[in-house]
């Protein structure tokens, strides 16, 4: 039974961080280690260890101001564009620290991609958007280009809504539909980890309850992070989940004892309701 | 006796809201009566030129006040060509120095390079004019041209543009003077739009993996590109009019010269030479004035053609 993945076995494990004692969920593809970040003087996360599970979705909540974005904003090395923003610990993927000085940000953005809070097509056509990133990191035929424009397409459940209109503007498309194909582009260029930052905070149910599908689909081949105000997208989506305050990360467990039996007081009352 | 004194009559409005109303639009109204003015003055005060030359004006390279024969060609021809020659020089630099101020620079560095950008701007053109004739003609008439001369004069096809004698004035360095003084105006305004772009939009291209040249070249220029168009019209708008600073250093010679570092005019350096020698009245002064028209007609057309690449742009 040791390798059962029905999460209603798996034990919470008391007075450590570390969820891997959790049998439902996987080897970590991105381990945090001591993680401190700075903006300027200002400490926005205080010490934080977290396993991302292979193939799974680890959710992030908290109220906020949290620092659950500013997580995610490590993960991917966005803060670099910023001065003033830094971030001391590791962040361990494949045994090399992320974090480090002298990594190649363009080919650790390839690898770990990013949806934003707002969808943000580029000004180009739905193809272009697809082939631009694409395009930064591989040299491909065009016959080869126009199958990983569908494959990207697809997987983002967009194709049977665009694959007759792929040459016009992406401008043209509803919000839900610029949102997945945002989804499409990061996928598109292969990457390992896909991070979400309230990826259907802008959207309507319908279009939500898409990309969460959707989510649920591209776990079997990316390893997830997913950034979310909303409860029970966390609780519907995330195999695990990592409750933030105030900078500090107070709990993560997998995702069914997490909303069944959180052992923080914190955490309990952050998911029912009373703050937040 | 609150509520009669707290409703006025809706349909009556304070007199302070007519009076500013009137004064706005008086304003506005302003602008277009000034325009028309200048058009329509300088049209009749060169309509004696026109009527005497007829098209002849345009087409003449001649400018012979002992004859009394001026033709517009060669200024025309200097104006347009030290304006082109100094945005291909200005464009490439000032949109290196917008791209380093916004992407580039340590962030200590950007106020005080951004405001250095602000105060060249602010420099009047008699001091680039006196600089220019000072310092830069004999640089280029001693260093630079020279060399060129040199080394490109004997090329095929494009050697006749490097040849002649280096006397440091003429065509070429007006040019450069013109570039130097439209940089900062160039820049300011690249600098300003680049900095418009939603961090968003950059940040989602950056996720993808891009440099900061890809971003640049995919992202920002696209995104600001009617803005740039915009401020690089507002650069040749400048150069086309500049006035003293061309003087002192383009030789002042009504010729058309093949060789870049030949002298040459333009509409404003001549009318400023010739003017206090045209008496009232005179076919030379109606000329100058019709020169004038001419140079705004040119702005006009530099402006409408701004104007639709910007709606072109959009559209796309």
């Amino acid at each position: 039974m040791s390798n059962s993945i029905t999460e209603a076995d798996a034990k919470p494990n008391i007075g450590t961080v570390s969820t891997r004692s959790t049998e439902a969920l996987n080897e970590p593809r991105i381990a945090i280690r001591n993680l401190d970040f700075y903006y300027g003087a200002n400490r926005a996360l205080k010490a934080i260890n977290l396993d991302f599970p292979a193939g799974q979705v680890t959710g992030m909540i908290g109220p906020s101001g949290c620092g659950k974005s500013t997580l995610l904003r490590v993960l991917n090395r966005m803060y670099d564009l910023y001065p003033g923003q830094r971030a001391t610990g590791e962040v361990l993927m494949d045994g090399e620290n992320i974090i480090a000085p002298g990594i190649d940000l363009n080919q650790l953005r390839s690898r770990i991609g990013m949806v934003f809070q707002k969808p943000t097509p580029f000004p180009m056509s739905i193809y272009e958007n697809i082939t631009f990133g694409v395009k930064l990191h591989e040299r491909l035929s065009k016959a080869d280009m126009d199958e990983r424009v569908e494959w990207s397409l697809t997987r983002a459940a967009l194709w049977a809504e665009v694959k007759d209109r792929l040459h016009s503007s992406a401008m043209g498309l509803s919000g839900g539909q610029q949102q997945r194909l945002c989804i499409a582009r990061t996928i598109a260029v292969r990457p390992e980890v896909i991070l979400f930052d309230e990826p259907t905070s802008a959207l309507d149910p319908i279009s939500t309850l898409k990309i969460e599908e959707l989510i649920d689909e591209l776990k079997r081949e990316f390893t997830i992070a997913i950034v979310t105000h909303n409860m029970q997208q966390a609780a519907r989506c995330a195999d695990q989940v990592a409750f933030f305050y105030l900078g500090e990360m107070v709990e993560v467990a997998a995702a069914a004892d997490m909303f069944t039996a959180p052992k923080q007081k914190r955490t309990q009352e952050y998911i029912t309701g009373r703050f937040g | 006796m609150t509520q009669t004194v707290a409703a006025p009559a809706p349909s009556r409005r304070p007199i302070g809201d007519l009076a500013f109303e009137i004064l706005a639009t008086a304003a506005g109204v302003l602008v277009l009566a000034l325009l028309g003015a200048i058009i329509v003055s300088l049209f009749i005060g060169g309509l004696p030129a026109f009527r005497q030359f007829g098209v002849g004006f345009l087409t003449s390279a001649d400018w012979d006040p002992v004859q009394q024969v001026f033709g517009a060609v060669v200024p025309i021809y200097g104006t347009i060509i030290t304006s082109i020659l100094a945005l291909l020089m200005a464009v490439p630099v000032a949109f290196g120095i917008a791209f380093w101020l916004t992407e580039l620079a340590p962030t200590w560095l950007r106020r005080p390079v951004g405001t250095a950008v602000e105060l060249l701007a602010a420099v009047p053109s008699i001091i680039y004019g006196m600089w220019g004739f000072f310092i830069i003609v004999p640089f280029m008439g001693d260093y630079i041209q020279p060399v060129l001369i040199d080394w490109l004069g004997d090329l095929p096809l494009i050697g006749f543009l490097f040849q002649g004698p280096p006397f440091g004035t003429g065509i070429f360095t007006a040019a450069l003077i013109l570039a130097v003084m439209v940089i900062p105006f160039i820049a300011a305004t690249m600098r300003d739009v680049f900095q418009t772009v939603p961090p968003v939009f950059k940040e989602s291209a950056y996720g993808l993996g891009c440099t900061t040249w890809e971003v640049m070249r995919s992202i920002v220029i696209p995104y600001t590109s009617t803005s740039v168009v915009g401020g690089i019209m507002l650069g040749l708008g400048r150069a086309l009019g500049e006035t003293m600073a061309v003087t002192f250093v383009i030789g002042n010679t009504n010729r058309i010269s093949t060789s870049l570092f030949g002298p040459g005019n333009t509409i404003a350096s001549l009318v400023a030479l010739e003017f206090p020698e045209s008496p009232a009245g005179s076919l030379k002064l109606a000329s100058l004035l019709a020169l004038g028209f001419l140079l705004f007609v040119i702005s006009f057309i530099v402006l409408a053609i701004s104007r639709l690449l910007l709606r072109k742009g959009k559209v796309a």
